[in-house]
């Protein structure tokens, strides 16, 4: 007797993935923090906007950083000047940060401070337009940057994390003297998939639209709207 | 690349429901179904599982995949459309933009193919 049957599935293959991201949220959500997703092709300058943001709202708010960069600390030792916690998490080859990798983050977080002071975790993604925008790792809001060097076409060839940004950033506005690069083109083809995405034109180096940024990102924070966690931080 | 890891996981899910199967069926097929708006190639997840599926119970087993176009809702038109990836993602008809994706988002383990006779051979591999 050889007969062949058939059982049905229906499982989603990010499912564990998934479950983890649930999981971390549920974390977040317990200790009053607020989690964004920073993601953007290689060099399209998340670490430096992170730089900026950590100098301009350090006082405000209680923010941590959990760094995703590939196999070196650089990333997160540029951050650390900032004199806030950040998590390296050695990615190792992988091209995205998954949930289980920023699941370690946050219990080493919870080992080393108490989580409840934060307001804010920023994560800063591996470099890559492609997965991350597949992967959850548990974030409140997804951040997507793009640089202005990167074209206008960049949203029509990866439009998975266009599509499912809150807020895109539109990076390095201060070389657009020097380039033959139309914003408005950019800005139109984002719309085509994302009508409702936050966008911000900003530059690191001349600081335009870093306000606008600044107010975005404590609109996502509820404990900053009322009181924002105040104390300094203790390591335990 | 993430199909490896894709991989692992789809791996993990199907030893999950051999392991509950009594009769530790031998399996020929294992059906996927991918949307072609998602991170994952296809090809990649293909080669992917012939490496990692060597020696083990899943090594006879074909990977099949089925790939599901991306196809939109446009509410103003009351229609479906065939966004053009890359290319064009609002209505081709009214421009509206790209919001209600009816296929192409899947990346699901649809079902599983296999024979009655049991594999002791292959249970002795785990
Ligand atoms: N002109 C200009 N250069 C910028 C700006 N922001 C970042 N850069 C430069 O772009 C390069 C990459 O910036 P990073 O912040 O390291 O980019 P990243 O996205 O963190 O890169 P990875 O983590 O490697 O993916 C650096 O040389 C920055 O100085 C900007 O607003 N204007
Ligand atoms: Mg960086
Ligand atoms: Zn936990
Ligand atoms: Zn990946
Ligand atoms: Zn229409």
């Amino acid at each position: 007797m050889h007969q062949t049957f058939d059982a049905a599935l229906g499982i989603n293959l990010l499912h564990a993935n998934q479950e983890g991201a649930d999981h971390n949220r549920a974390h977040f959500d317990a200790w009053g923090i607020t989690c964004l997703n920073i993601m953007s092709s290689p060099g399209a300058g998340k670490t430096v906007l992170l730089e900026k943001t950590l100098s301009a709202l350090n006082q405000k708010l209680k923010i941590a950083v959990i760094e995703g960069d590939m196999t070196t600390e650089l990333d997160a030792d540029r951050l650390r000047q900032y004199n806030v916690p950040v998590i390296a998490i050695n990615t190792g080859r992988s091209c995205h940060l998954d949930s289980k990798m920023v699941a370690g983050g946050l219990h080493q977080l919870e080992h080393q401070y108490n989580p409840s002071d934060f307001d804010l975790v920023l994560v800063e993604n591996v470099g890559n337009l492609v997965c991350p925008a597949e992967f959850e790792v548990g974030e409140h809001a997804k951040v997507a940057l793009l640089s202005i060097t990167e074209g206008e076409d960049k949203p029509l060839k990866y439009p998975v994390m266009f599509q499912e940004a809150d807020c895109l950033l539109i990076t390095k506005m201060d070389l657009a003297p020097y380039l033959e690069i139309d914003i408005d083109r950019i800005i139109s083809n984002v719309r085509q998939m994302n009508p409702n995405a936050t966008i911000i034109p900003v530059s690191a180096k001349t600081g335009e639209g870093l306000a606008i940024w600044f107010d975005w990102l404590q609109s996502q924070v509820p404990s900053a709207q009322t009181t924002s966690k105040t104390q300094n931080l203790t390591p335990v | 690349m993430h199909e490896t890891d894709m991989t692992k996981a789809l791996i993990l899910t199907v030893r999950d429901w051999w392991e509950a199967q009594p009769e530790r069926p031998q399996i020929s097929h294992v059906h996927l179904t991918v949307g072609q708006f998602t991170c994952v190639e296809p090809v990649s997840l293909q080669f992917a599982f012939e490496v990692q599926t060597r020696n083990t119970f899943l090594e006879a087993a074909k990977l099949v995949i089925q790939e599901t176009p991306l196809i939109a809702f446009c509410h103003h038109c009351q229609q479906e459309y065939r966004p053009e990836i890359g290319v064009q993602y609002a209505c081709s008809e009214c421009r509206s933009p790209l919001e209600d994706i009816r296929s192409g988002r899947e990346l699901k383990i649809d079902r599983i193919e296999y024979c009655s006779d049991s594999a002791e051979s292959y249970a002795s591999n785990l």
